[in-house]
């Protein structure tokens, strides 16, 4: 049963990283804006992409 | 929201049925939209590739799109530009260093960093066209929008562009930018720095970690896995580290501030709940006696600070704090010898020679030397019919010139002048909010006396058995630990702010729910408060024929003046007959041949030669071939749901302060009930000072308002709210933001605030119930860790689903959803 211990310390190392990829995402300001690229990415640039055929 | 996309141009037919002129819908012709704006054509000289434009503007912007291959911008939305009736493009002032310093974020030779305020950003069309904004100068590198904030972030390179250039691209394609003074754009991009978001992170990993450690605890270990409990429990102090110093630590820092200050608030017994379930869980697992609370200790903190985050909701596009240097010009031109020169507003001095164009704010107060003064004191006292001012009189600053350009002597500093003293008053120097007591304010100081009292004769019945005694001392602190309590205020306060938002009612905080609920007195501004400013009502004294009405339209189609935009607006869109002989002369009327008519439209001295003595009503009188045909009154129309504000009567003290003269009287009458709580004549002080004089006959007053000459009023009140019909624009300082569509709500807003304050005290009775059973377990000293972390989880979401039931149900009643 002492692989309970090995799997524990997995789970916690796991969930520091998912922490601290949150921390780097609100420092670095990806949560800053939460509206505004969800309609960014409904505009296509239609024009450009004719030109690239 | 507009984001639905409609592909093509959309243009109504436009066609004029010509048969017999003298049938009344043959001059009427089908009503066009102006493609880029939506507003509706008067004229058909804007035309270009078969679209129609309202103005000259509006089809410039398009002109400047089309030229850009950027029409795409209008596939998106339909009309999706604003209108652009106003041509007035000045922005020299950028030029000045040392007011482009104060308003960029970052500056070198290559770059420049700035953010603007874009009122006008509404839809999906917007985005797309100011985030391409290198197609139309590749020397801007970079555009982003954050739409929710109305922001605009421009990096771009100062030696190929100025910042000028930047915002005068920005005018030419429809979005000028609002450059204030008072930067508000800086204020709320510093948003607090207190990491709520990253406190709340690590409560939740806390918590989620201590739960998966617990729970082999609930289940039962058996003997031979008691290694892993010892495990678990130091793994679990571990994790509670965090959450008690890094995420939990503002609630000992303002339970200590709170003490000193001699204050009991309910951050006390929270504070007080964390530290015992601390240090017993601590206590326990190092004596190898019992398990601990860690899992109820992180779920405390976690469900805590969630109820913070849910309480602090903002508007980021609307900002409650303005005062006058928001609303005035950032700089005037000055006249020196050397010609004209930008001066920033704040240097202005007494004594300089101004000169304002066309649509120009008057910044200070100041003497009229040349030019015809025409001003719109719309953003002042709600007036929106503008008022004529003849040489040497002293224009009053704050309104906007509407006429040809003026000069100006300075002779008050804006500081000084007859509106912005009121800043100068004590009570915008008040910096405590002495406003009212919240209701948990007021319960968490006997609550927490009450719990005190508890937890000591718990422990004092067990005395002889010191650890039984201490026991439950401990577990009475941490059952009765105020978590649900503490959310009810939160939750409820931010559904009904959710609700007040739909309705277009903008609250700045959740405590002025609450203070909504408490008033008892409301008192009302007049003019562009119950009366709307935009929308004047045009009346016709006198009979016209359609012959008549056109011959009129036609005239009045040819000048500026806010009037005859008015009537033309009140003929509807009829056909335009050619004009010959047209005169307009200043502060008179306009003179002007159709056909073989000769037509006069104006006051009573360019018709009739002689002032007809009646100043009060604005009158336009009309005279068709030397016949007086009757004449056009101009009045405020008040706003609809006037009425239901009447029967508000019944339950508040209504009063009236106006600033106009008592002309009104009669018709208000039936709303205020008795002539002595209606205050004609009223200065801004003296409206102020009547507020204040309502406060010490301990009424608790609403003070319903919208220009500047409210703001001392509305700050002296304790519950200011600003009516506006455009909440982008300016709006003094107060605590709320009323939209103008939804002021015959009011009456339905103050009942719902009265109901939510209901549904705080249910479920303060809840969490109350909730204590007395957990207390009853505590007080026998056998608090197992399982009933506590049933408990406080329960508690938490029975509360805030109530909460949020309870107050969508009530919405729903009052028809407020």
């Amino acid at each position: 049963m002492s692989i309970i211990y090995f799997l524990i310390g997995c789970s916690v190392l796991l969930a520091l990283a998912f922490l601290s990829a949150f921390f780097w995402a609100q420092r670095s300001g990806q949560n800053d804006d939460l509206y505004t690229p969800s309609v960014r990415i409904l505009l296509d640039d239609e024009q450009e992409a004719v030109e690239d055929k | 929201m507009p984001f639905i996309v409609i592909p093509g141009p959309y243009i109504k037919p436009h066609f004029w049925i010509i048969e017999n002129i003298k049938m009344t819908r043959s001059i009427l012709s089908e009503k066009t939209v102006c493609y880029h704006c939506g507003e509706t054509c008067l004229t058909t000289r804007y035309t270009i590739a078969e679209k129609q434009f309202c103005c000259q503007g509006c089809k410039a912007v398009y002109t400047i799109l089309a030229d850009n291959n950027l029409c795409n911008y209008y596939n998106f939305n339909d009309h999706p530009g604003a209108n652009r009736n106003r041509l007035d493009k000045r922005f020299q002032y950028l030029d000045e260093p040392g007011i482009m310093k104060e308003l960029v974020d970052y500056t070198d030779d290559q770059l420049t960093i700035v953010t603007l305020y874009i009122p006008h950003i509404h839809c999906s069309s917007c985005i797309w066209l100011l985030e391409k904004l290198n197609k139309f100068n590749p020397a801007i590198y970079y555009s982003r929008i954050d739409f929710l904030k109305k922001q605009l972030n421009v990096k771009f390179n100062p030696a190929a562009i100025s910042l000028r250039e930047l915002v005068e691209l920005l005018y030419d394609i429809g979005y000028e930018p609002l450059i204030s003074l008072q930067d508000v754009i800086k204020k709320q991009n510093a948003e607090p720095k207190d990491n709520l978001v990253q406190r709340i992170a690590v409560a939740g990993f806390c918590f989620g970690n201590v739960m998966l450690l617990s729970f082999p605890e609930y289940l039962g270990l058996s003997a031979f896995e008691q290694s892993f409990k010892h495990f678990f429990g130091w793994l679990n102090i571990l994790f509670c580290m965090p959450a008690v110093f890094y995420s939990g630590w503002e609630y000992f820092n303002s339970a200590y501030s709170n003490l000193k200050n001699r204050v009991l608030n309910i951050d006390f017994p929270l504070a007080l709940g964390i530290a015992v379930l601390f240090l017993r869980t601590v206590t326990e697992v190092i004596t190898h006696t019992g398990a601990g609370f860690a899992d109820t200790l992180c779920g405390l903190v976690f469900f805590l600070l969630v109820g913070k985050f849910v309480q602090r909701k903002t508007y980021h596009h609307i900002s409650f704090e303005r005062d006058y240097r928001s609303f005035f010009p950032v700089a005037v031109q000055v006249i020196t010898d050397n010609g004209e020169k930008p001066v920033p507003i704040a240097e202005l001095k007494v004594g300089q020679r101004i000169l304002l164009r066309h649509n120009e704010i008057i910044p200070a107060d100041a003497i009229l030397l040349k030019g015809e003064a025409l001003i719109d004191f719309s953003f002042v006292t709600g007036e929106s019919v503008p008022v004529s001012k003849t040489l040497g009189e002293i224009i009053y600053a704050g309104g906007r010139q509407t006429s040809e350009a003026i000069e100006l002597e300075v002779v008050k500093p804006v500081s000084q002048s007859y509106l912005t003293q009121l800043w100068n008053n004590e009570v915008f120097t008040r910096s405590g909010n002495n406003r009212m007591e919240t209701f948990n304010q007021r319960v968490s100081k006997y609550f927490t006396i009450v719990l005190l009292v508890i937890a000591i004769a718990s422990l004092l019945v067990w005395l002889p058995n010191w650890q039984r005694g201490l026991a439950a001392f401990t577990a009475v602190l941490i059952v009765a630990c105020p978590c649900a309590l503490a959310l009810s205020t939160p939750f409820t306060m931010s559904a009904a702010l959710s609700i007040f938002d739909k309705n277009l009612f903008y609250l700045k905080n959740t405590a002025v729910v609450e203070q909504l609920a408490g008033i008892n007195t409301i008192v009302f501004d007049k003019t562009g408060t119950i009366t709307a400013p935009a929308d004047s009502h045009v009346g016709l004294n006198g009979y016209l024929t359609d012959h008549q009405k056109q011959l009129i339209y036609s005239v009045c189609s040819n000048s500026n003046h806010p009037l005859s935009r008015m009537i033309c607006h009140y003929l509807g869109n009829l056909e335009k007959l050619p004009v010959v002989n047209y005169r307009e002369v200043a502060g008179m009327g306009i003179m002007a041949s159709v056909g073989s008519h000769e037509v006069k439209i104006g006051g009573g001295r360019l018709l009739f030669h002689k002032d007809d003595g009646e100043a009060d009503a604005t009158k336009v009188l009309l005279m068709v071939d030397g016949v007086y045909l009757g004449y056009f009154t101009f009045r405020q129309r008040y706003r609809n749901g006037l009425k239901r504000i009447a029967q508000l009567g019944d339950d508040y003290k209504l009063f009236l302060l106006s600033g106009d003269s008592n002309h009104e009287k009669d018709e208000l009458l039936s709303v205020f009930k008795q002539a002595e709580r209606m205050n004609f004549n009223q200065s801004p002080q003296d409206k102020l000072d009547f507020i204040r004089l309502l406060h010490q006959m301990n009424a608790r007053v609403m003070m319903v308002g919208d220009g500047l000459n409210d703001a001392g009023a509305l700050k002296q009140s304790d519950l200011g709210i600003a009516v506006t019909d455009n909440v982008n624009n300016f709006s003094p300082g107060c605590d709320a933001i009323l939209d103008g569509r939804a002021f015959d709500k009011l009456p339905q807003f103050l009942r719902f605030a009265k109901n939510t304050v209901s549904i705080i005290h249910i479920s303060f009775l809840i969490s109350l119930t909730y204590n007395l059973i957990g207390l009853s377990y505590a007080i026998t000293g056998l608090l197992s860790p399982l009933t506590a972390a049933v408990l406080m989880p329960l508690s938490t979401a029975t509360i805030i689903s109530f909460t949020s039931i309870a107050t969508h149900i009530v919405a729903k009643k009052r028809n407020l959803l």
